[in-house]
């Protein structure tokens, strides 16, 4: 992989997390070197989404075991904080934020007006830089949206929330174009630094980005890692209850 | 004190007798205000030539509220009852006092008490019955105000009844922009604004008036206003008022009489601590394919609020949107949305929404992950909150609402 300063890009160490009174991690533990693409699989509620909230310090989480980034305890810290220093997530079901444009973030994103507009642009979202955030767009639209962020902060660590649900197989090739080369995939792996966490529920990016390494997800643990497609095909093949069947 | 001419005394004469049956009449909302407590203030303040002869507090008050030096078609300046400033400056549109112009223009007589009712309550039979001061705006027919028209109405001393009594006319084809700032100075403690002003908008003609309100929190506010749009008229008013006020009770009213006409309300308060506000919006769709938007909004801050709407259709192929929206930033105090729709025949569109809510913590959450602190994510939210859209709103007041909002962000947060 990568050389980089840091051995590990993001290292999560007997992670617990409750919500509303939920357990709903329980002891997850990960590590994602530099320049490296990882895929989470999972059943629905299984805590994949939570995971990637956690790293990002989503504030209503009670969180106890720690969080590393690029070397860093960030467990404490800020999610604002933690974007600084290279994070960056899309969310599966960004919140629509009335009055506050999607222009607004991007330039808060330190993106300059000119390239904002070219990437809106190239995402099919020329017209949506004026609009309110999220508000009133379609499913394909908002992972466009999500995009088009990311873009914009170029970040180190990009943890993605099932990127490939609800799109059509246009936006899915735009979207897996974008992801590739956020992180820097067409370089060869040595050079990579930029890594990746891809939640996917039936694997559907995978045409387009390729993945390193897969983790599989069960009631709050992380269970299984290996080669994505040898994974993705033995769910396809037995389905989650095989794992289960496989781990017990 | 100009001299009112023999045909205006009688008209005088009559509304005198209307005014003195409604000296006691409490006005239907709000709370009530004991008009004996407050005199006259000062009445006979020296006029300045330009704003830089006020002193430096009164200066930056009068620039808090949009009143400045460049870039304006005419100036209007009241301190308490005297006048200040009256400055034409773009040929075809005019600003004078408003008993200059009833001396001037003998029609002028018909536009008083045309719009507002002089009996409509106390406040307006006060008025009437205490020689108000106030001013005379008019562009003529297709002129249109190269930059807008300020007025500044300001209380200088405690204890003081502002009265006041404006006329605004846009005559046929004509395009107007007003800006009004209103402000108390520092140690302005208990006074009474009484503002009445008629509007009126004849064929073809675009009127936008921009007010923002800077009182203070011994202030009681009562305007009285009301607007009568003609044949392909557009009325917009809009409004913001940001400080803490001891209390404002306004429903002014656009009756559109003209067939396609507009009336368009943009609101926006903050309801701080101590404050009671009661503000509302009215249409009146009297002619044939008239329409109307109303859009409100008010941040709960520990005060009272009530925001009303009204759209009555009375008229065929009319068409009326109310929209009022509220967000509670403390759980003292309470905001109160009350939209009303009247319909009187079956060819007509007539909707509301209202929502109250809180700033919601997903969205915090999700503007931190683009990089925004927790308080600049809450400052955004409440900055997209209250910047409603002004359309029609030159450039330069649509600016002076945002500055406006701007500035009291921090205070909110």
């Amino acid at each position: 992989m990568g050389r980089s300063i840091y051995s590990s890009m993001l290292e999560v160490k007997d992670l617990e997390v409750i919500v509303g009174g939920r357990k709903i991690l329980d002891g997850v533990n990960l590590r994602i070197d530099p320049g490296e693409t990882c895929v989470l699989l999972g059943p629905n509620g299984s805590g994949k989404s939570t995971l990637l909230q956690a790293i990002v310090g989503n504030p209503t989480y009670q969180i106890t075991g720690t969080i590393f980034f690029k070397g860093e305890d960030i467990t404490q810290m800020p999610t604002n904080e933690r974007i600084k220093r290279g994070l960056g997530i899309s969310f599966q079901h960004p919140p629509a934020v009335r009055g506050v444009k999607l222009l607004d973030v991007m330039e808060e994103m330190h993106g300059d007006g000119e390239k904002i507009e070219e990437m809106a642009e190239r995402m099919g979202l020329g017209d949506f830089l004026e609009r309110d955030l999220n508000l009133g767009f379609s499913g394909g639209e908002l992972k466009r949206s999500e995009m088009v962020q990311l873009l914009t902060l170029q970040p180190d660590l990009v943890l993605l929330d099932e990127p490939d649900s609800g799109v059509d197989v246009e936006n899915l090739e735009l979207i897996g174009e974008v992801i590739n080369e956020i992180l820097k995939r067409s370089s060869k792996p040595r050079f990579r630094n930029r890594s990746g966490l891809i939640i996917t529920h039936m694997g559907s990016i995978m045409q387009y980005v390729k993945p390193d390494k897969g983790f599989v997800m069960l009631d709050g643990k992380i269970v299984c890692s290996g080669k994505p497609e040898e994974l993705i095909n033995q769910i396809k093949k037995n389905g989650y209850e095989g794992c289960m069947k496989c781990i017990n | 004190m100009y001299k009112l001419s023999l045909e205006f005394s009688k008209l005088d004469k009559k509304l005198r007798e209307k005014a003195l049956k409604a000296v006691d009449k409490k006005a239907l909302y709000g709370e009530d205000v004991d008009l004996d407590r407050y005199g006259e203030g000062e009445k006979d303040l020296s006029s300045i030539t330009n704003l830089n002869e006020l002193d430096e507090n009164e200066r930056k008050a009068l620039t808090d509220v949009g009143i400045q030096e460049e870039n304006r078609s005419g100036s209007y300046l009241q301190f308490d009852n005297s006048v200040l400033l009256e400055l034409q400056i773009q040929e075809g549109i005019e600003v004078m006092s408003i008993f200059k112009a009833l001396e001037k223009y003998d029609w002028l007589k018909d536009y008083w008490w045309n719009a507002v009712a002089v009996d409509q309550d106390k406040f307006t039979a006060y008025s009437q019955l205490h020689e108000p001061m106030g001013y005379f705006i008019r562009a003529k027919p297709y002129i249109k105000s190269e930059f807008p028209v300020q007025s500044c109405l300001y209380i200088k001393s405690g204890g003081t009844v502002q009265n006041v009594h404006n006329i605004i006319v846009a005559e046929e084809g004509s395009e107007l922009d007003v800006i009004t700032g209103c402000a108390v100075g520092e140690k302005t403690e208990d006074a009474l604004h009484i503002g009445i002003s008629e509007f009126f908008v004849k064929r073809d003609a675009t009127l936008s008036f921009t007010m923002i309100h800077s009182w203070g929190e011994g202030v009681a506010v009562r305007p009285r206003s009301a607007a009568i749009i003609e044949e392909n008229g557009t009325f917009f008013s809009n409004y913001v008022n940001m400080r803490r006020t001891k209390s404002i009770q306004m429903y002014p009213t656009a009756y559109c009489v003209g067939k396609n006409s507009m009336a368009r309300y943009s609101t926006v308060m903050v309801a701080r601590e101590g404050s009671k506000i009661d503000i509302g919006s009215r249409s009146v769709l009297k002619a044939e394919g008239s329409k109307t938007e109303m859009i409100s909004r008010a941040i709960g801050l520990g005060g009272e609020a009530y925001i009303r709407g009204d759209i009555e259709g009375e008229a065929e192929d009319v068409k009326g949107h109310l929209e009022c929206r509220g967000l509670m930033l403390k759980d003292e105090g309470f905001i109160f949305s009350i939209p009303e729709l009247k319909a009187s025949l079956q060819n007509l569109d007539l909707s509301h929404e209202a929502a109250i809510g809180k700033i919601a913590e997903d969205e915090i959450f999700y503007l931190m992950t683009r990089g925004l602190s927790a308080e600049e994510a809450t400052a955004a939210i409440v900055r997209g909150f209250l910047n409603v859209e002004t359309k029609g709103l030159p450039k330069a007041l649509d600016e002076e609402m945002r500055k406006t909002i701007e500035a009291s962000l921090s205070s909110m947060l």
